[in-house]
């Protein structure tokens, strides 16, 4: 799976639209992946996950950030991502089924806040993004 | 407790009262051809699905959207006993259309994204932890009879 040229324009153009908020929707996905699929919360047994909880809001800020950082280094995300693919790899060690979990509520928070932007074309090159980052994430498990 | 809690159920019936079944379904199962492009492998027959305005414009991807809609919509109405509702139609994908059950969960996944899409805060995460059971609820069923 590669990132056409044409999903590497969407995604940044999609990313420069929504800004100062990316940290808000990163909280929102996280908040949404730990309702919907609860299975998810067993990686924060540490965290207070109650609506609005300063931990989720920093660690929704965290992962916003760490796509900011993707998105500008779009076209060489290995390098961009090594240091969190490490960090997955050997510490997190976050199950790969949780990336698509919450990819998928990144693209629905995405979605309600954008309705405009969010055609169908910039939803394939987001579920790509998010594919593509996920599976550098997890490119060191083993 | 059946499948889904009282309060579930209210959240799902609220929201789906206000759902154009006809429209989100073709736009539903145009998102899916759209964002997984292999799902077109059951559609050869649908003509142009050349580009994203193609499929989200062809006439019959937007009636096949609206008939697969209208059956989960039917469906709703058994949620208690979703696997008894699409028993039939379990058969008909298996053994008459040979469709792969992880396509009932991508598009069970596409669809929160159109209702997500349609309702913006409206479809909270309450709302959507809802439907993401309903969803995975009605591709469990249509994938119950597979052999």
């Amino acid at each position: 799976m590669v990132l056409s040229a044409a999903d590497k324009s969407n995604v940044k153009a999609f990313w420069d639209k929504i800004g100062s908020h990316a940290g808000d929707y990163g909280a929102e996905a996280l908040e949404r992946t730990f309702c919907c699929f609860p299975t998810t919360k067993t990686y924060f047994h540490h965290f207070d996950l109650s609506h609005g909880s300063a931990q989720v809001k920093a660690h929704g800020q965290k992962v916003a950030d760490a796509l900011t950082q993707a998105v500008a280094h779009i076209n060489d995300l290995p390098n961009a991502l090594s240091a969190l693919s490490d960090l997955h790899a050997y510490k997190l060690r976050v199950d790969p089924v949780n990336f698509k979990l919450l990819s998928h509520c990144l693209l629905v928070t995405l979605a309600c806040h954008h309705p405009a932007e969010f055609t169908p074309a910039v939803h394939a090159s987001l579920d790509k993004f998010f594919s593509a980052v996920s599976t550098v994430l997890t490119s060191k498990y083993r | 407790m059946g499948f889904l809690t009282a309060e579930e159920k209210g959240l799902v019936n609220g929201l789906w009262g206000k759902v154009n079944v006809d429209e989100v379904g073709g736009e539903a199962l145009g998102r899916l051809l759209v964002v997984y492009p292999w799902t077109q492998r059951f559609f050869q027959s649908f003509g142009d699905l050349s580009s994203a305005d193609a499929i989200m414009g062809n006439s019959k991807v937007k009636a096949h959207g609206k008939k697969v809609l209208n059956s989960f919509s039917d469906g709703l109405k058994n949620i208690d006993d979703l696997k008894g509702a699409f028993a039939k139609l379990s058969e008909l994908h298996c053994d008459k259309l040979h469709v792969d059950p992880e396509n009932f969960r991508l598009l069970g996944n596409v669809l929160v994204c159109v209702l997500a899409h349609h309702f913006g805060h409206e479809f909270n995460p309450q709302v959507q932890a809802a439907f993401q059971k309903v969803v995975a609820g009605v591709a469990s069923a249509l994938a119950h009879r597979y052999h």
